[in-house]
């Protein structure tokens, strides 16, 4: 390539970089699009890159967690490509802030946030690639068409490979305007395809943040406070010091460091650690105190979120009043793998090897703590054992960052499972005060639901207040009936517990409220749950049809004998639409089990329908295992649950004997998938088990609950 | 420090630990085996489950001195047997999620299916509810045990 080609170039991606600012997502904002150093790589954007011998490389800028964010990505951006998909190449992205637009990978985004522009990467490099055939063939572009990883000359048959193709494609102009595919010639999108991250995880190969080693890392355990927030007062390393392997404990912002040469001898370092606290303010923080403090909060002067006619009025005028309070606790993630983080910190250069879903948060909190330039901090994103909201967080990042500033050696700082759920940051819990009446045609004329919980953001980020409603009447203030009176309003109840966001945020708590009082309302006004929603949903509401889907799968007609029942709920969030079905049985002396699971999903345009049934069934069990048991509990400041005996997500045999997934097919945009399943199961479940036994279930988790009937 | 001769994937190790580590760390840390996972420490999860002498056990929980002499068998060791029955069989039922807790579940299911060659869904959950699974691969777990149980009969 001659010089001038070179400047040329990089003058048009310049305009072209400018131009397109806007576009937060980067696609256009280019690299060079060939590699200095001559060799013949096409790399047409931020996205992908073409070899010469073919091998098409793919950066996802999305943490993969498990929900197949390094599977669905390439297909967005194959698919359009008209790439190979035996030639595709993974890369994790670097972070970097702005290259990729957001890394975040939180509030189910992958998809529907990269659709767009992933598309559009893959279609403006297909259409290079068919430019780049027709130049050197020279003939007219309309005869050629791309396939399956090569451009063909329809009129004479002659084909060139991508690889073969990506040295010519490299000099052209990257186009600003793409026409993607008809949704009915898709081969690689709303198709089967075997997960790309699955053989690795399969053999042991796969590298987990907790797997990362580097030759000689030091690894550290924190002795953190029993009194959360609390700090090191003195302490004794003696016994600690003489344990085989351990080279230094060192107090650090979140308690005291056991560095050590390998896990075991830090661990037992840590508990032969004597420590004495200084406990702090919350030395008396309660659950019974909390849920107190809530009911409280709930009885003073709410917020409007969402205000529809006159809820007062409505009210003396109504035939029958119903009234209830619901409550949720707070939950914890707890991933399969728990937190860690290495990080290498030198004095102008850092990097760090972290499970994070924010991998940009990372880079600009080890920036700030350093003092080393951001183009300076390189953070890779590991594969984690599930992350579930837990891993937006850089708490554990910046614990790794600064010990390793302090010891200017490389670190990796491991959390126990003990750790994990002591000191994470949870769900909020919350109190709810439900009110609703029916008139004398049996139609329901007054919703007021009044919001009494902690803000995630409120307490994350108590500088910047909101500008609209907080986060915490998501799904509460967007409920989808037509009640003419409605009121959803709020009261702020923060506490000193460290909350977080958790698989559909406030979604959880607040559908589960919005569909079991809805249910309590449907019996008050003598109507079948189904019946009583489609009547209240708009007529082109999106739930219509998965309410629908679930509940002709489930049989919702035909009747069960007592002490079986089934429950119906539905919920939408993150761009997609879901209703669920739930089946139980109560035993007379109140024993409950999950005979059926039914779910159905309007997620727009299908991307991996395998991945989507995947993320249903585990968002299924994932709720079902919170509703059923899951709680943290707080005594004299310290999380009381420890681990997995006290804390225990469902087992094997606790799930339901069928759990069937159905998906809504369609051609609109994608929604998200990672969270939306979530919302439904709660209530789903409770209202299965009012229908079984006739115990109203107001208060989570179910196992707190007297469920026997006569 | 003391010296243990550890058989692990057919091969002899000879490692220098204190008596009362677990097999876990000796696994991940001395050997670079980190295919068998940390999940809580206290045998509660059977995130590091393995093979010994055919029978599943959980490596936080055992300590190196009680390993030595016997012949473990980790995920790597697994993966060494070309198109093992239930890994295909975990493949074909797209079974993983983050994939964090299926070495676990993988060696856990090999040693049901050295039991009872054809397990009933019964059976499958009492051998496997001791493996946590927090993505709910669970009913892809009795699915491709079904499936291994019909490969390996194939096979025979
Ligand atoms: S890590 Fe051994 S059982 Fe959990
Ligand atoms: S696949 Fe994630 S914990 Fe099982």
């Amino acid at each position: 390539m001659s010089d001038r080609l070179r400047i040329n170039r990089r003058e048009f991606l310049q305009v072209l970089g400018a131009g397109s600012a806007g576009l937060t997502l980067g696609v256009f904002r280019l690299a060079p699009a060939l590699a200095q150093d001559g060799s013949q790589v096409f790399k047409p954007n931020e996205f992908l890159s073409i070899d010469s011998d073919g091998t098409v490389t793919l950066w996802v800028a999305r943490s993969e967690m498990g929900q197949g964010a390094r599977t669905t990505v390439p297909m967005m951006v194959a698919e359009q490509l008209e790439a190979d998909w035996e030639k595709i190449r993974i890369m994790p992205a670097v972070a970097h802030p702005s290259k990729y637009g957001s890394m975040s990978t939180g509030g189910s985004t992958t998809v529907r946030r990269g659709w767009e522009p992933l598309c559009k990467a893959g279609a403006a490099a297909r259409e290079m690639l068919i430019s780049a055939a027709a130049q050197i063939w020279a003939v007219d572009r309309a005869g050629c068409k791309a396939e399956n990883g090569m451009v063909i000359h329809v009129p004479s048959g002659r084909k060139l490979g991508y690889g073969e193709l990506a040295a010519t494609a490299a000099n052209l102009p990257v186009p600003a305007e793409v026409k993607l595919k008809d949704p009915k010639d898709y081969k690689i999108v709303g198709k089967q395809k075997m997960r790309l991250d699955t053989p690795e995880k399969l053999t042991g190969k796969a590298v987990f943040g907790f797997d990362f080693m580097l030759p000689g890392l030091a690894i550290a355990v924190i002795a953190r406070p029993p009194v959360l927030g609390g700090k090191v007062k003195r302490w004794d390393d003696q016994a600690a010091g003489a344990i085989q392997g351990v080279k230094q404990v060192i107090e650090v912002s979140h308690g005291l460091a056991v560095v050590a040469d390998s896990t075991w001898a830090a661990l037992q370092g840590r508990e032969k650690l004597v420590v004495e606290w200084d406990e702090g303010e919350n030395a008396k923080l309660d659950s019974a105190a909390i849920r107190q403090y809530f009911i409280e909060k709930s009885k003073e002067p709410g917020k409007s979120a969402r205000s529809e006619g006159d809820v007062a009025a409505a009210l003396q005028t109504a035939v029958k009043r119903i009234e209830a309070q619901y409550e949720v606790p707070f939950i914890s993630h707890s991933p399969m793998e728990p937190m860690n983080c290495v990080a290498d910190v030198r004095s102008d250069r850092v990097e760090i090897w972290a499970p994070t879903q924010n991998p940009q948060s990372v880079q600009s909190m080890a920036s700030e703590l350093t003092g080393v330039a951001m183009e300076q901090v390189f953070v890779n994103t590991t594969l984690m054992g599930g992350g579930f909201g837990r891993r937006l967080m850089a708490d554990y990042a910046e614990e790794a960052v600064e010990l390793s500033k302090l010891l200017q050696a490389p670190v990796k700082v491991v959390w126990t499972r003990e750790d994990d759920l002591q000191h994470g940051y949870f769900r909020p819990g919350s109190f709810h005060v439900l009110e609703g009446a029916v008139d004398a045609q049996n139609q329901p004329v007054v919703w007021k639901h009044r919001i009494a919980a902690p803000s995630i953001s409120g307490q994350l980020y108590p500088q910047q207040p909101p500008r609209g409603n907080p986060d915490l009447v998501d799904g509460a203030a967007q409920l989808p009936y037509r009640i003419s009176n409605l009121l959803v309003d709020y009261v702020m109840a923060n506490t000193a517990l460290p909350i977080t966001w958790l698989r559909s945020v406030y979604n959880s708590a607040n559908a589960f409220v919005n569909e079991s009082f809805l249910d309590e309302l449907a019996h008050a006004a003598g109507q079948d749950p189904l019946a009583f929603r489609l009547s209240l949903l708009p007529p082109d509401h999106r739930l219509r049809g998965v309410l629908q889907l679930a509940a002709e799968k489930a049989g919702w007609s035909e009747k069960l004998p007592r002490g079986k029942g089934r429950g119906i709920a539905c919920h939408a969030c993150f761009g997609s639409y879901a209703a669920h079905v739930a089946e139980v049985t109560v035993t007379r002396d109140g024993r409950l089990t999950l005979d059926r699971f039914l779910c159905a999903i309007d997620c727009g345009q299908a991307v991996h329908p395998e991945g989507i049934r995947q993320q249903m069934e585990g968002g299924v069990i994932f709720s079902l295992s919170v509703a059923m048991r899951e709680a943290i509990t707080v005594q004299n400041g310290g999380v009381v649950q420890q681990n997995f005996d006290t804390y225990e997500p469902l087992r094997i045999h606790e799930i339901p004997a069928r759990i069937e997934v159905y998906i809504a097919e369609n051609n609109l945009p994608p929604g998200g998938v990672g969270e939306p399943g979530v919302p439904p199961v709660a209530p789903a479940l409770c209202n299965a088990i009012f229908a079984a036994c006739g115990v109203r279930v107001r208060r989570l988790p179910v196992s707190e609950n007297d469920l026997r009937w006569s | 420090m003391p010296q243990y001769t550890l058989n692990v994937n057919r091969k002899d190790h000879v490692v220098d630990v204190a008596a009362d580590t677990p097999l876990l760390w000796v696994l991940r840390e001395t050997l670079g085996l980190t295919g068998t996972k940390y999940g809580c420490g206290q045998g509660l999860c059977g995130s590091c489950t393995v093979l010994m002498d055919g029978e599943a056990v959980r490596s936080c929980s055992l300590a190196v001195a009680d390993a030595a002499g016997k012949s473990i068998i980790t995920i790597e060791g697994i993966a060494e047997e070309k198109d093992h029955p239930v890994v295909k069989a975990w493949l074909e039922e797209e079974v993983s999620q983050c994939g964090y807790c299926q070495p676990g579940q993988i060696l856990s299911a090999i040693a049901l299916l050295k039991q009872k060659a054809n397990p009933t869904d019964a059976e499958i959950d009492e051998a496997m509810s001791g493996v946590l699974c927090r993505c709910g691969t669970y009913p892809r777990i009795r699915k491709a045990i079904h499936r291994a149980a019909q490969l390996k009969g194939g096979g025979q």
